[in-house]
């Protein structure tokens, strides 16, 4: 008889068996509800019914046009506050950029019900202006997750390479946009898909603000409240494919160190 | 930038940060019932509801309880799996490192709705026993531990391990004695961050959690719906208690590595 012998290797294996049964497992079973009905029958039903539906299309639409502005709101604030943290003389650049961050640690809801408040105070009834406030909140929400990549990718650029470009004569603002701004590229990325993500789902953000537009997060929701777990697994299968593409194009940008959401602590 | 613009913008951004969080915490000790409305006096009654409300003492002890226990669990399914996957053969170790991957990019609520079929609609797990919110927060917290480990992994010094063994250390023993104290750091950022995570989770608890428990976001989320202000005000208290418990954490984590930086010298 063979004595079993430790090996160090053979520690994976619980943790190999927990992503086999709830990860991958979850995965396959989505993709096969959001094929069937409810007695199991395969069907296209539910992708056509998503298709060629436009109330859900229009979701789609409306949870796209939400996510871009929201991250293009939240690139245009973090921007510079990274690029002024990281680039700055501070001896404890650390604790500024924790300044920055720290709301992130404090519960959502929590924060955006302080948010609503301060709203209804400027606004009156903030119901009037759906969209802008769901902006607002999702930015208010999401802009740690854009701060933290940019300033570890600007924080990394090497300031030779700046020095280089102005000594052959170009001005700040060649500087910037042919050195600096390209540098910076894997972050802005890691950065957009941090927020492009979650504000296409967050629906909570919005039912908080008063905003009855459905996203593809709401739609999951609904479906999830009347029990539809077929079409439920439709629209988490649409997610799925569409983080799979955003997944594809970011990783020919890949940037190892800057995009982890626990980057700082 | 010029240096008065540099503070001016960075002064804006963080007055969009914390100016609500602040006015919550001001009015908090107030009897006012709504942020701009009349202050009668200085008041700790929103405190002491926190204490005195049965439903609201339990959500907190709930919530807490929840992250701190399955942060442990990730802690250590994914600190074994990180050690063993790191010493395993190429295919293994980009197997897993692939699979972790998925619910790391993987929008919350589609790893919520998935987790909630396989094990509440396929597998008639009960929600009541716990099992799918307790697998859920694992599977959402558990690839960030691994992710905070494996680059201790590669910073470490493997011929320690082959020393140890050298001198007459069972396998077990090195694993041990020499290589999990190197990974301390590591395993313990990975743990804070899986608390944080469930702490401020939303999807994945209302898709698998027992209906008559709540943690602070889906209780947060159905009072905002409800107009009890008295709850509501109570909110506004443990808003502020969480930020001064955040604000501490992030102090005290700074003086302690300031403090290890200066005896490294």
């Amino acid at each position: 008889m063979t004595k079993l012998r430790f090996n160090r290797s053979q520690l994976c294996i619980p943790y190999a068996v927990f992503l086999i049964l709830f990860v991958i497992a979850p995965l396959v079973v989505i993709v096969y509800y959001a094929f069937t009905n409810g007695q199991g029958n395969f069907t296209f039903a539910n992708f056509i019914n998503f298709f060629a539906g436009t109330n859900t299309l229009g979701t789609l639409v409306y949870s796209f046009a939400l996510a871009t502005v929201t991250t293009l709101v939240c690139l245009v604030i973090a921007y510079p506050t990274a690029y002024v943290l990281a680039r700055s003389n501070f001896k404890k650049k650390y604790v500024l950029l924790m300044l920055f961050v720290l709301p992130m640690w404090i519960n959502f809801t929590l924060r955006i019900t302080a948010l609503k408040e301060i709203l209804t105070v400027f606004e009156g009834n903030i119901a009037k202006y759906p969209f802008l406030n769901s902006v607002i909140g999702m930015t208010y929400d999401f802009l740690p997750f854009m701060i933290l990549p940019l300033y570890t990718s600007l924080l990394k650029l090497d300031k030779s390479l700046l020095e280089a470009a102005s000594d052959l004569g170009a001005n700040r603002f060649t500087v910037f946009m042919r050195v600096t701004l390209p540098l910076s590229v894997p972050g802005i990325i890691s950065g957009m898909t941090m927020v492009l993500l979650p504000s296409m789902t967050n629906y909570v953000v919005l039912d908080m603000l008063y905003n009855s537009t459905y996203i593809m997060g709401s739609l999951i929701g609904s479906y999830f409240s009347a029990y539809d777990w077929n079409n439920g697994s439709l629209i988490s299968l649409v997610l799925l494919v569409i983080i799979f593409l955003v997944t594809l194009v970011t990783n020919r940008f890949s940037d190892k160190d800057a995009g982890n959401r626990g980057a700082v602590l | 930038m010029k240096n008065a613009f540099k503070f001016i913008w960075l002064g804006v951004v963080l007055l969009f940060i914390y100016v609500p969080v602040a006015v919550l915490a001001v009015y908090s000790f107030t009897d006012a019932a709504m942020v701009g409305g009349n202050i009668g006096g200085f008041s700790f009654d929103n405190y002491l509801n926190l204490f005195k409300n049965e439903e609201l003492r339990s959500m907190i002890f709930g919530t807490l309880v929840l992250a701190f226990v399955c942060a442990a669990i990730s802690t250590v399914l994914a600190t074994l799996g990180a050690i063993g996957s790191f010493y395993s053969k190429r295919i293994t170790k980009s197997l897993i490192n692939t699979a972790n991957q998925i619910p790391v990019v993987n929008a919350d609520i589609v790893t919520g709705f998935s987790v909630c079929i396989l094990l509440i609609v396929i597998l008639r797990i009960g929600k009541d026993t716990f099992i799918p919110l307790g697998v859920g927060h694992v599977v959402l917290t558990a690839p960030f531990v691994y992710l905070s480990i494996i680059p201790k992994l590669k910073q470490m010094d493997n011929s320690l391990y082959e020393a140890a063994l050298d001198l007459g250390a069972t396998p077990v023993q090195a694993l041990f004695k020499v290589v999990l104290p190197q990974l301390i750091p590591g395993i313990l950022s990975g743990f804070m961050l899986a608390v944080t995570l469930s702490l401020d989770d939303y999807f994945v608890t209302t898709y698998t959690k027992p209906s008559t428990f709540d943690t602070i976001s889906t209780y947060v989320v159905n009072a905002t719906k409800g107009s009890q202000t008295e709850i509501k005000t109570a909110l506004w208290a443990l808003s502020t208690l969480i930020f001064v418990i955040v604000i501490a954490l992030v102090v005290a984590m700074n003086l302690l590595s300031g403090r290890k930086k200066e005896a490294a010298k």
